[in-house]
C-alpha cells in the first residue's frame, strides 16, 4: 500500500468519483420507482396466486383450453419475433445503407406501430385480410385464410414487433465502416460471405435485443390480436385473452393463475435470450 | 478524374501524391475494382482487368482506417482472405496455421495472433491490416494513407519499416499520401495529382529538379512565385530585368517559381533583384537574413557566408541560381511549363 486512501480498508465504494455526483440520489429513485411500478404490481399478482400452490398452478395449465391458449401465445409470438428479426434487419439496412427519395418518411412509417392504438391495427388488419378483404379475397381464392385463424395472430404480432428489431439494430448498422465490406471483398470474400463473416457479428448482440422486445411485446399483445384472431377455443385464443375472459366470469384466481404462469415462462424465455446475449457479447464483444 | 494515364512497372513502389480532392484515393479505389471508371481500362500485366470485381483481382488493400475486423482475433484476421476461399483453393487447416505464424513474425507481432484489435496500438493494428493483405500473396499491394492516423514517431519507424517490407517481398506497392516527405523518401516514382489530373509522374530527384508546373513546384517543397512580365525575349519583374532565358515564351505576363535555397546575396550591382534585410541572425556558417524583396508581399530567409556584407535595415541585391518560369494566362493561371535558366 503505498498510495495513502480514503476509504477504509474493508469499505466498498460503488462509484469511482465523477463530475456529476449523485449516486444515492438516483439509485434511490431507481428503486422506489422499479419497486412502485413494476415489482409491486408483479409481487401482489404472486401474492394473489400463491393461495393456489403448485399444484393449483399445474392444474390451471394443464387444463387443455389453458394449455392451448398458452402454447398459441409463446409459439405464435416466437415465430413473429422471427419474422421480425429477418425483416426488421432487412428494413433497417435498407434505412442506414442507401439514401434514396422518401428515406426519412419511410423511416418515420416504422415506429408507426409503436404509436397506433393495437385495436386499431387489429381491425384494419382484419379488414384486410378478411375473405372479403383487399388482401383476404385474392388469397381466398387459394384457399388461404389469414384472418381468424393462427395465421392473422401471426400477422398482427409481426406487424406489432418490426419496430423494436428495426430500431436496436439501426444504429448499430450505422456505425458499421462500409471500409469493412470493401476489405472484406479485397481479400476474396464473395458476397454472402461479406454478410455472414462481416457483417452479421457485429449486429448479433443488437439482433438478439430486438428479438427479445419484439418476443417480450407479442407475448403481452391483446388488442391487435383479437379483432383478428377469430378467438377460437384451442385454436386461435391467446392467454392474454383468455385472462379477460375468465375475469369476466369471476374467476379472478384462475386469471392471476394464467398470469403467473405466463410471467414465468415469460421470465425464463428472456433470461435465455439475455444469457444467449451476454455469451454473443463476450465472443463478440471486442465490437 | 480526366486523362489518367499511369503505367506501373512491376515491383515498383510508387506514390500518389496530392491534397484532399484531388482524386488520389479514387484512382487507388478504381486500381483496387472498388470503384469502377466511367471510361478507361485498368490492366494487370497487360490483361484487362477492368470489369474483373474486386474479389478476383488480388489486391491487397490496406485502409486508411485499416478496416480489421473487430469480432476477429488477430489471427483470425490476417488469415480470414485464406478462409473464405472456395474448398478446392483453401490451404489446410495446418497450412493456414503456419502461414498466421509467418505472417505474424514477419511483421513483429509475434504471440499477439490472440488479441482482438481493439486490444492493439494503432501502429500494431496497422501491421494487421498489412499482413492481412499480404497473406492473400497479391498481385498489388495498396494503401490508402498508410501512415495518417499514426502519430509522428510511429509513423516515422513505419516508414521504414515499410520500405524494407517492399525490398523482402518485391511487391508492386502503390500508396496514398497527401505528405510530400512521406512520398519523396519512400517512392521510387512519384505520381503527382492536382483535381483529378496527374500533373507529373516521376522520380523524386526528377519533380524536385524539373517540375512540369507550378502546381507540382509549390506542392513539392517550397517555393516563391513572382509575377513577372515577359517583353522581346527579357523578363522584368518591378522594372528590374531578370536574367532568366523565356525558353521560348510568348511575350505577357508569367510567372517565376524558385526555391529559396536557389536564391543568394550577391556582389554590389550584379543582382537580378534587391531586397531590404529585415533582421539578421548568426548562424553557425555564416548569418541568416530574413529579407524583403521588392515588390514581393512575403519575406524570405536567405543563408550567407559572413564575408557578405549586409547591414539591418539595408539594401542587398540578390541573384538567382536557379528558377523556372511558366506562363500565365489572362485569368492569371498558368499553363504551359517551359525550363528555367
Amino acid at each position: 500500500m503505498t498510495s495513502p486512501s480514503l476509504v477504509g480498508k474493508n469499505a466498498r465504494r460503488f462509484t469511482a468519483p465523477s463530475v456529476i455526483p449523485g449516486f444515492g440520489l438516483t439509485f434511490g429513485y431507481t428503486l422506489i420507482y422499479l419497486g412502485l411500478i413494476v415489482l409491486f404490481p408483479l409481487a401482489t399478482l404472486i401474492w394473489q396466486s400463491s393461495g393456489l400452490g403448485f399444484s393449483g398452478l399445474y392444474e390451471i395449465a394443464s387444463e387443455p383450453r389453458v394449455a392451448a391458449s398458452l402454447r398459441t401465445t409463446f409459439f405464435i409470438s416466437f415465430a413473429a419475433a422471427v419474422v421480425d428479426l429477418f425483416f426488421g434487419l432487412i428494413v433497417a439496412w435498407v434505412l442506414t445503407r442507401y439514401d434514396f427519395p422518401g428515406r426519412r418518411l419511410l423511416d418515420a412509417f416504422v415506429d408507426l406501430p409503436f404509436a397506433l392504438p393495437t385495436a386499431v391495427a387489429g381491425i384494419s388488419l382484419a379488414a384486410l385480410y378478411s375473405p372479403n378483404g383487399w388482401f383476404g379475397a385474392p388469397l381466398a381464392d387459394y384457399d388461404i385464410k389469414i384472418a381468424f385463424t393462427r395465421w392473422g395472430i401471426l400477422v398482427a404480432l409481426i406487424f406489432i414487433g418490426l419496430p423494436f428489431v428495426v430500431r436496436t439494430v439501426q444504429p448499430i448498422i450505422s456505425e458499421l465502416e462500409a471500409e469493412l465490406e470493401e476489405a472484406s471483398a479485397t481479400l476474396g470474400a464473395g458476397r454472402l460471405q461479406t454478410v455472414i463473416r462481416v457483417m452479421l457479428p457485429p449486429l448479433a448482440p443488437a439482433l438478439l435485443t430486438g428479438f427479445a422486445l419484439a418476443f417480450a411485446r407479442s407475448i403481452g399483445e391483446y388488442g391487435s390480436v383479437i379483432f383478428i384472431a377469430g378467438n377460437i377455443a384451442y385454436v386461435s385464443e391467446i392467454a392474454p385473452l383468455l385472462i379477460v375472459v375468465k375475469l369476466e366470469q369471476y374467476d379472478v384466481p384462475g386469471a392471476t393463475g394464467i398470469a403467473t404462469i405466463m410471467l414465468a415462462i415469460s421470465f425464463a424465455a428472456l433470461l435465455l435470450i439475455n444469457l444467449v446475449q451476454a455469451w454473443s457479447r463476450r465472443r463478440f464483444g471486442h465490437v | 478524374m480526366r486523362d489518367v494515364s499511369l503505367d506501373i512497372q512491376p515491383g515498383e513502389l510508387v506514390a500518389l501524391l496530392g491534397p484532399s480532392g484531388s482524386g488520389k484515393t479514387t484512382l487507388l479505389r478504381v486500381i483496387a475494382g472498388l470503384n469502377s471508371p466511367d471510361r478507361g481500362r485498368v490492366l494487370f500485366d497487360g490483361e484487362n482487368a477492368t470489369n474483373l470485381p474486386v474479389q478476383d483481382r488480388h489486391v491487397g488493400m490496406v485502409f486508411q482506417n485499416y478496416a480489421l475486423f473487430k469480432h476477429m482475433t488477430v489471427a483470425d484476421n490476417i488469415v480470414y482472405g485464406l478462409r473464405v476461399r472456395p474448398r478446392r483453393t483453401r490451404p489446410s487447416r495446418a497450412a493456414i496455421k503456419a502461414r498466421v505464424t509467418e505472417l505474424l513474425q514477419f511483421v513483429q507481432l509475434d504471440g499477439l495472433g490472440g488479441r482482438y484489435p481493439s486490444q492493439l496500438s494503432g501502429g500494431q493494428r496497422q501491421r494487421v491490416a498489412l499482413a492481412r493483405a499480404l497473406a492473400i500473396e497479391p498481385r498489388v499491394l495498396l494503401l490508402d494513407e498508410p501512415f495518417g492516423a499514426l502519430d509522428a514517431r510511429v509513423r516515422k519507424d513505419l516508414r521504414r519499416w515499410l520500405r524494407d517490407i517492399h525490398k523482402q517481398t518485391g511487391l508492386t506497392t502503390v500508396f496514398v499520401t497527401h505528405d510530400q516527405d512521406e512520398a519523396m523518401e519512400l517512392a521510387d516514382r512519384v505520381v503527382v495529382l492536382n483535381e483529378g489530373r496527374i500533373e507529373q509522374i516521376g522520380t523524386p530527384e526528377e519533380l524536385y529538379d524539373r517540375p512540369a508546373s507550378p502546381f507540382v513546384i509549390s506542392f513539392v517543397g517550397e517555393a516563391v512565385a513572382l509575377p513577372v512580365t515577359i517583353a522581346d525575349g527579357h523578363v522584368t519583374f518591378g522594372g528590374r530585368e531578370l536574367h532568366i532565358d523565356t525558353h521560348g515564351l510568348r511575350s505577357g505576363p508569367a510567372r517565376v517559381f524558385f526555391r529559396p535555397a536557389d536564391i543568394a546575396v550577391t556582389a554590389e550591382g550584379s543582382g537580378d533583384l534587391e531586397g531590404r534585410v529585415e533582421s539578421l541572425r548568426r548562424t553557425p556558417a555564416g548569418v541568416r537574413a530574413t529579407i524583403a524583396i521588392d515588390g514581393y508581399d512575403q519575406t524570405l530567409e536567405i543563408d550567407s557566408p559572413l564575408d557578405r556584407s549586409a547591414s539591418l535595415g539595408g539594401r542587398v541585391p540578390l541573384s538567382l541560381a536557379k528558377a523556372r518560369i511558366f506562363p500565365a494566362d489572362e485569368n492569371g493561371d498558368y499553363v504551359d511549363a517551359g525550363d528555367g535558366i
